[in-house]
């Protein structure tokens, strides 16, 4: 049997799942298939979008951060200010409505940074559905706000400890319960990897914020933009911005990796730059691995980014060239984020505070009617006690 | 095909497969467990090939995947331990198990083509779906390995029937939704199952996840063909390694005649 085109990107993508969890697969394939173009689907989205969310996020132009930097005029995609702080919500809402519809009861949920975690409970929340959240227990110790969140959110969050306890080990065992628990649970997968459909539906989910770029940069610029940037641990806040331009040759896109302390190191989170094809968590993409395919430990400060692999997507655009993949470090992504709070007032995630280190890098050597639009996918509330110990202060 | 009639022939009596991992707690306690295995009434054996993130098995087989990664543990060395046991034992079937990327790592056609030559039978990997086998199947087929298929509570009629046209060698009954190990075991249920299957395939159907006592072994081979036991012998075994991962002297005797006790309870169904 050859495997259906639909389900991957190039060579990458794919459905490697136990046959326990391959029914239930198809079964979220062919709902998403029945209700995405459904417009009384589309409708509840877009009423939750706007008077729960927040939507459309603002499109900032951020005037001080241009002129410090002296080259590209800079706008910022203000998805920090969305209910619950980060991008995350916007693909939680969307798998939610369809869970709903699948009649399903129970949701479960992987987190890194508890940004998912907390858009997950969020919804679970609001639409009445019992939630288990699993986290690395080295994420629960260092997003210790989050956990507390989710928890008043009435999620159960389930410390993972084997493993390196971080985002990796969270999947594993969200893919352990749901193989036990088939007949009730909907798995929202919080990033654009997994099995097919989630990479897709995740990326079509998430692109309501390359839809809103392109409209409002049109409006106050009357033109496409020059120059995308945004984080990238499995991708779905730079795919959300990418995806609606694509298509538009003129516009350069960069996928900003965690480099961690260095991609010549083993402490480092930049699965293209680093890792090589291969499969896991039910997809074929960029892994960091070693000779024999054993899946080695991610490092980032950014728990969000802190995962061995990436969105299948990615992988099928860095091979295309499509898409320039670079990486940026902890160290120089804290700077980002004292740039960021310093310049513009605005305390970002420490994800998105690599976007951020490298729109510093290069902005000052593009003209300036260069339009460069980042995608501040998250706040850093969360992230202060991280801060304070990564600048040795006490809080 | 030589060595594929091998695992057809270990299949025309009722079967006990026992399940170890190479290379925990390392690989000489392997070998020479191989060697005892069969006659202690092991009819195939099947052996793990270790994985970081086995997200289809508990707690036990997860933990037996950890000591044979801190032991070493490489499809180089699964393979010349195969070829070794090889010398002295032609009869009894290997059949490797674990997961996709550590043989997509290693090349599928040098997998295919090294496996074959060191003895192995056949492959199951738990997370190749028939929706992408065709890349490993082909070569695997043609190589002479047999690519054992799951098939699994959840798996409905129509995805049976592809399932078995596919199927070589037998086709492995998934006996619980949940991972390896888990606990609760619905015999009932799956003699339901297991003789639903046989209406769409005369392959012979094993029956593996959550067998753990002598007496549900005898339960399931009154219906089943082979009888599959994984988590209840690594148990044994992480039972017997000291603090640093080393194996006791009880390790072998331990695994060996509990091995005897579940292979009898198989054989006394025929």
């Amino acid at each position: 049997m050859t495997a259906p085109q639909h389900s991957h990107f190039g060579i990458y993508g794919g459905q490697y799942v136990a046959e326990t969890l391959m029914p239930l697969i198809l079964e979220v394939e062919a709902a998403y298939a029945k209700y995405k173009d459904d417009p009384a689907f589309a409708a509840e989205f877009q009423h939750y979008a706007e008077h729960y969310i927040g939507r459309p996020s603002p499109l900032y132009y951020a005037e001080k951060l241009t002129k410090k930097l002296g080259g590209a005029k800079i706008y910022l995609k203000r998805d920090e200010l969305n209910h619950t702080g980060a991008h995350k919500i916007n693909n939680c809402l969307g798998q939610i409505l369809l869970a709903k519809r699948m009649g399903k009861t129970r949701i479960i949920a992987e987190t890194g940074a508890g940004q998912h975690g907390v858009a997950t409970a969020t919804v679970c929340a609001l639409f009445g559905f019992k939630c288990t959240v699993y986290m690395g227990a080295r994420d629960v110790e260092r997003q210790k706000p989050n956990v507390f969140r989710m928890r008043l959110l009435g999620a159960e969050i389930v410390p993972v400890t084997s493993g390196r306890q971080t985002l990796k080990d969270a999947m594993n065992e969200a893919l352990r319960d749901w193989v036990a628990n088939v007949d009730d649970t909907y798995y929202l997968i919080g990033t654009a990897a997994g099995p097919h459909p989630y990479p897709t539906m995740v990326r079509d989910f998430q692109s309501v914020m390359g839809h809103e770029v392109r409209e409002q940069l049109f409006k106050a610029e009357g033109r496409l933009p020059d120059v995308l940037v945004a984080c990238i641990g499995g991708g779905s806040n730079a795919l959300g911005l990418f995806a609606p331009f694509l298509k538009d040759e003129t516009v350069r896109m960069i996928g900003v990796e965690a480099g961690g302390k260095g991609i010549d190191t083993a402490y480092h989170a930049a699965s293209l730059a680093g890792g090589k094809a291969g499969v896991l968590h039910g997809n074929r993409t960029y892994l960091l691995q070693d000779d024999n395919g054993q899946i080695k430990d991610a490092h980032s400060i950014a728990a969000g980014l802190d995962y061995p692999g990436i969105g299948p997507e990615h992988a099928a655009l860095f091979d295309a060239g499509r898409v320039d993949y670079v990486s940026i470090t902890d160290s120089e992504a804290l700077e980002g984020f004292k740039l960021c709070a310093a310049t513009e007032g605005i305390i970002p995630a420490l994800e998105p505070s690599h976007a951020i280190a490298y729109v510093a890098k290069i902005a000052g050597d593009l003209p300036k009617d260069t339009l460069l639009v980042m995608n501040l996918c998250g706040r850093g509330d969360k992230d202060i006690f991280t801060i304070a110990e990564a600048l040795g202060t006490e809080i | 095909m030589s060595e594929r009639s091998r695992l057809s022939k270990a299949l025309q009596k009722k079967a006990f497969i026992p399940f170890i991992m190479a290379g925990d707690p390392d690989l000489a306690t392997t070998f020479a467990l191989l060697k005892a295995l069969p006659a202690a009434g092991a009819d195939v054996i099947e052996l793990g090939v270790p994985f970081s993130d086995p997200t289809a098995d508990g707690k036990e087989i997860q933990a037996a995947g950890i000591r044979a990664l801190k032991s070493g543990t490489t499809l180089n060395k699964i393979f010349l331990l195969v070829a070794e046991f090889r010398l002295e034992n032609t009869h009894t079937p290997i059949v490797l198990m674990g997961y996709y990327n550590p043989v997509y790592a290693y090349g599928i056609q040098a997998f295919c083509d090294d496996a074959v030559k060191a003895g192995v039978d056949g492959v199951i990997l738990v997370d190749l779906p028939p929706e992408e086998e065709a890349e490993f199947a082909t070569p695997a087929t043609k190589a002479g390995l047999d690519l054992v298929r799951l098939i699994s509570p959840t798996t409905n009629d129509a995805r049976i029937k592809m399932i078995t046209t596919a199927a070589t060698g037998f086709v492995y009954y998934v006996s619980l939704k949940g991972v390896t190990g888990a606990a609760a075991l619905a015999t009932e249920t799956v003699q339901t199952a297991v003789t639903h299957i046989k209406t769409f395939s005369a392959l012979p159907v094993g029956v593996g996840f959550g067998i753990r006592t002598p007496e549900q072994a005898e339960t399931v081979a009154a219906f089943a063909d082979a009888v599959i036991v994984g988590s209840a012998i690594v148990q044994k075994i992480a039972e017997n390694v000291d603090s640093t991962g080393k194996p006791l002297p009880t390790l072998h005797s331990t695994v060996v005649s509990f091995v005897t006790a579940m292979a009898a309870a198989v054989h006394a169904k025929g």
